[in-house]
Parts: structure tokens; sequence; C-alpha cells
């Protein structure tokens, strides 16, 4: 590591450049693609360099009925969709998991660890499993083309249970009992000790839930058949098999590049605090 | 103020009973060690206290209330941990506040009495700094503010000075027993360092796997230990213990000699002789052969083994003694200054 060798210096940089090639170019293309019109995207070869429709392909996709000739909602719709389903699913994911994490550490009551073993079992059934059964529910519950549908089945997670009970599991004991001889019951031992000390494992585990839910795709796709409830990433898919005529690339890679940017703020908004909470162990 | 009685306390998990029918009446305003080695349930009996253990029978009262099913926040007490338990996320003010917050005590009073514990202590400095910008001292100087400010009946340390290095431990001590006479608060003191015990307690109560061994003064202690347990841990270095015959008021030594011992007891006995108590005589019945010499610069500590057996023997003589391994020194020690114990079950036999 410590070396200082030419070779190592240029084959090392070699490798880190074509790895910043390999995750950079596809965004490239993407935002290339998003700056031309929609004839110059069907010829070949692909350009590299920004065109000159930038914010008229951004005007068409962002307000327009996006694709010419379909009747799919305008995208900031579906963005405002995704978003709706991310924050819900990752509030209601963050909400449900400290409670359940809470109860299962700190309580003791009849069938404690059956309870954390089945929860823990459902980390092996993900959505696509169990997708009939839930979709009956959902269909059943006439919850189908509505937020609640699009996230509450998404919203139940051994994941983030398992890791706010290791988080939990960190807090030495003797703060329990300090709160409890200041004379902090159990909901405002939860509000002003575990919550303000689990802040950074929050973040973290926010970012991740965010991008979870803004990425789903194929249970977005079975529940909503109204296109106003529609999802961006679900829609980029569609927009490719919709149109009757040659695939609109350039609208296309402009509804990518917008569906990138959430993601993108999340991240860069809560970089401190995500990276914290996963590495920071002190208590 | 108040006292606290301990009536028949028993402390079983499942099958294994660690406190044994343990009694104990504090006064109002005392400050109660509670001493013993790793293990010995001195911890546990404070919590008990606290109420964060169940008590599984007899009695505790803090005042004339009998608080077994009172939860720790209605006892009147303060703890303070041994490491600290400050709440990270709080400045010292806020975690010092916290408890007067949720009993609802208006905004003036909390600041009000948040200043003054803070002058007490001199953390007045620090007060918005967090726990972990605070040194090992400092955070331990808020424990004791957490404490004082909830202006409890009841103080309860459990080992709060070990997690300090040596000189500030000591410092720290002094100042906690500065400070529980100033507030006149009855304090329960739990540790496993009998130099702590001794300095810090109006009385000691000395556990032994879950059973009360001796409870009394600290020169009670030292000086008419109840149990061959007590003689060992109370002093350092620790009590002489030495197999002997006694008949008629003597005691026979394993190489013929005989001491004075004034007892009445016959029989195999246990002679235990403090090392500090033992005088270099040349004519002495005590005599040992020195193994190695420890030279401390106020005094002397002298390892050997006892003529005519294999028992080991230390003996501290003041300022400087020089003598060589291998050669033979002799004691002498005064009668009251000899602990007789029974053999087997280790009881202190009187004379």
């Amino acid at each position: 590591m410590v070396e200082n060798r030419r070779i190592l210096g240029i084959v090392s940089h070699l490798v880190l450049i074509l790895g910043v090639i390999m995750v950079a170019l596809p965004i490239w293309i993407t935002f290339v693609a998003s700056t031309h019109d929609a004839v110059r995207m069907t010829q070949a070869p692909i350009p590299m360099l920004p065109g000159t429709h930038f914010f008229e392909n951004f005007k068409q996709t962002l307000f327009g009925a996006g694709l010419s000739g379909s009747e799919g909602a305008p995208v900031w719709r579906m963005l405002l969709n995704s978003m709706a389903m991310a924050l819900m699913i990752a509030f209601g994911k963050i909400a449900i998991s400290l409670l359940s994490a809470f109860a299962i550490v700190y309580f003791k009551f009849p069938f404690r660890m059956g309870f954390f073993w089945m929860i823990f079992i459902t980390l092996m059934l993900p959505v696509e499993v169990r997708i009939l059964p839930t979709f009956e529910v959902v269909a059943n519950l006439g919850m189908l083309n509505s937020y609640w549908g699009l996230s509450i089945p998404l919203i139940a997670s051994a994941t983030a249970t398992f890791m706010f009970r290791q988080v939990f599991l960190t807090i030495p004991d003797e703060m329990l009992e300090s709160a409890r001889i200041d004379g902090a019951g159990p909901l405002r031992f939860f509000w002003d000790i575990l919550i303000p000390l689990s802040r950074t494992n929050i973040a973290a585990l926010f970012v991740i839930l965010f991008i979870y839910g803004w990425n789903q795709y194929l249970w977005p796709l079975l529940i909503t058949t109204d296109t106003d409830m529609t999802t961006i990433v679900m829609s980029i898919k569609q927009m490719l098999e919709a149109a009757e005529q040659s695939p609109q690339w350039n609208i296309i890679m402009m509804t990518a590049l917008l569906a990138m940017i959430p993601p993108v703020f999340v991240v860069v908004g809560m970089q401190r605090l995500f990276v914290q909470g996963l590495t920071e162990t002190d208590k | 103020m108040a006292s606290i009685s301990l009536k028949d306390l028993v402390k079983t998990y499942g099958d294994v009973e660690v406190l044994h029918h343990v009694e104990g009446e504090i006064q109002d305003g005392e400050l109660i060690v509670i001493v013993g080695p790793s293990g010995c349930g001195k911890s546990t009996l404070l919590r008990m206290v606290a109420g964060l253990e169940t008590v599984t029978s007899g009695e505790i009262s803090i005042g004339d209330k009998v608080v077994n099913k009172l939860e720790p926040a209605d006892r009147d007490i303060a703890m303070v941990f041994q490491n600290y338990a400050l709440y990270p996320h709080m400045s010292v003010r806020e975690n010092m506040a916290y408890g007067l917050k949720i009993r609802k005590i208006s905004k003036d009073e909390i600041d009000r009495r948040v200043q003054e514990a803070a002058e007490i202590l001199e953390i007045g400095a620090y007060l918005d700094r967090k726990p972990r910008q605070l040194s090992g001292g400092q955070r331990q100087r808020v424990a004791m503010g957490r404490a004082i400010v909830r202006n409890p009946q009841v103080f309860l340390f459990d080992e709060p000075l070990s997690n300090l290095d040596a000189k500030l431990r000591v410092q720290m001590r002094l100042e906690i027993r500065k400070l529980q006479q100033r507030l006149g608060v009855t304090s329960i003191y739990v540790t496993h360092d009998q130099v702590e015990a001794m300095t810090l307690g109006d009385r000691l109560m000395v556990l032994n796997g879950g059973y009360v061994e001796q409870f009394g003064t600290p020169i009670e202690l030292y000086d008419r230990p109840a149990t061959v347990f007590v003689a060992g841990f109370i002093g350092s270095p620790s009590m002489n213990f030495l197999p002997v015959e006694a008949s008629g008021g003597t005691l026979a030594l394993a190489n013929g000699a005989t001491l004075t011992g004034g007892t009445q007891a016959s029989g195999k006995v246990t002679l235990g002789v403090r090392p500090e108590h033992l005088v270099q005589d040349d004519t002495g019945e005590i005599r040992i052969t020195v193994q190695m010499v420890e030279q401390l610069g106020a005094n002397t500590l002298i390892h050997g083994l006892l003529e005519g057996s294999d028992t080991e023997f230390v003996a501290s003589a003041a300022g400087h003694v020089t003598a060589q391994a291998g050669t033979l020194m002799s004691f002498t020690a005064a009668a009251e200054d000899l602990h007789i114990f029974d053999a087997t079950s280790g009881k202190r036999i009187d004379a």
C-alpha cells in the first residue's frame, strides 16, 4: 500500500479510471440522449456529445403527456407518486421496526423469542415470493390504485427490525436503569433516550429504505392500473413498449434522468449521517 | 433524609440463592459501605434497594415506608453508576435536569437546583458540554450532580470510582465523603476495594458469598474481625493465619514455641496476626525464614515461611529493615493483637 512504485501507481490509476468509466458512461449516455431530438436518437451512431434540445425535452417530459401519442400521466405526476410511495415505505418501515425492536429488546412477554424468530424468518420472504396472496389481500381491502396499496404491503421489515434490535442491544443497561430512576416510563425512554441514540442509524436506514421504495418495480406494476397512480420506475419500462413507433429515446432518457435525481438528493443530503450510522460504534 | 432497614432479605435467580437472609439497619445520614469480593452479591443488594432487582423475600424500608413493590422512581433515591450512565446526547445541564423535568418541576426551580449542584461540584464551566467531551473525573462529577439535584432521601453508589485512575480515585473518595457529610444524605456505597471502604464508610457491611460476614465500624472490623474472611479482607497486607494448638491459655506453634494467648479455647484453632502488629524481637516465638524483602520506604514488608512449616508469613516493620533471604528472623506480638478463630467454622473465639 505504501510502496511508491511508478508502475503500481499507473496500474492502480488505470483500474480506477476504468471503474469510473464503467459506472459513469451509462449515466453520461442517458444525459446526452436527453439533450437530442427524437430523430437524432434513432440514427447510428448514437451521439456522445450533448445536443441542444435539453429544455424542450425537459418541458415535454415533465409537464406534457410524456411520449407523444400515448395517454400516460405527465412525469411530474409519476415523480409525485414515486415520492409518496418511497416516503411512506421508508417512514412506515422505520416506525414499525423501531417499535417492534423496542418491544423485543426491552419487554418480557410470552413467546418473545418466538416472535423475534417469526419476524426474522420473514427475511426469507421478499415481496416477489408472497406476491399472489398479498395482491389478493390488497385487492379485497380495496386498496388497488392507492398510495396505501402501493406502500403498506412493503412496510413490514425484518431487516430493519433486526438492525434496530442490534442497535438497542449495544445501548448499556445502565441507560435504561438510570432513566427508570429518573422516572421515565417506557414511552418516555423510547422518545427521549432510544430515538436520539439511534438517530444516525435511523438516517442510514432511511437512505437505504427510501431507495428501496423508490426502485420498486414489480409491485406497483401489479396494483396500479390507473395511469394517475403509476410510478416513475415502472413507467420507464412501459414507455419502451407503449409507443407504436420506435422508442422516443430522448424522452425516455429524460425520464430516467429525472428518476435518478431524488435518490441522489437523499444520499447526498444524508451522507454525513449515513456514514456515521454505518461506522459509529461509540454509544 | 431517612433511615433504611433491610429485613431478612433473600434473592434467588432460578434455584440459586445469591443473597441469604441479609439484615441491616442504616441510620439517617449514615454512609454505609457494602464491601466484598466480586460475585458476593453486593451490587445485587444495592440494586434491590434501588428497585432495579426484585426482592424474592424479606422487606426493604426507606424511612418508614416499605418499598418492595415501588418503582425506582418512586423510592426517592438517586444512584451513581459505575459507568456513570450519562445520556450521551444530552448536555451536562440536560442530563442533570432530566429527572426533574419528568417530575414536572418548574423551569426556574430546575435552573436553580442545577446551578446549585454545579457550584457544589465545580462543574459550572461545562454545563453546556456533552458527556463525551468530558474527562472521566468530570463525568463522575456530573453523575454525582445528577444525583444531587434530585434532592433524594438516599444516595446509592455502585462502584463509582472504579473507572478512574488511582490518584483521581483517592481525590474523589475524599470529595464524596465531604459531600455526603455536608448534605447529610443517607448513602449506600458498594465497592470491592477495602481501602476505599475503610476510608469512606461510617460502617461497613462485609459480604461474602451472599452472607453478611460482619456489619460494623471500620475500626471494629479491624480490631475485632468476626470471621477469618473479614480478618483477611480488611487490612493491607492481609492478616497472617497459622494453625496452632490451644490449651490452657497458651498457643503452641508448629516450631514448638508457645505464645500466651489468653484464650480459653482448646484444640486446633486458627491464629491470626496482622503483619503490622509483629514486633521484631530476637527472643520472639514467631520465627520465619526470610524469602523476600519489599522496601516501601515508610515501612518494610518481610515475606517468609514460618519455621517448622510451609505457612507463608508477612511481617511489616516500620522504617528500613535489611534482611538477607534465607536468614531467620524472630518476631513477637502482644496478646491483644492475637486473633483466635475456630479452625472449622472460621468464627472468632473471644477470650
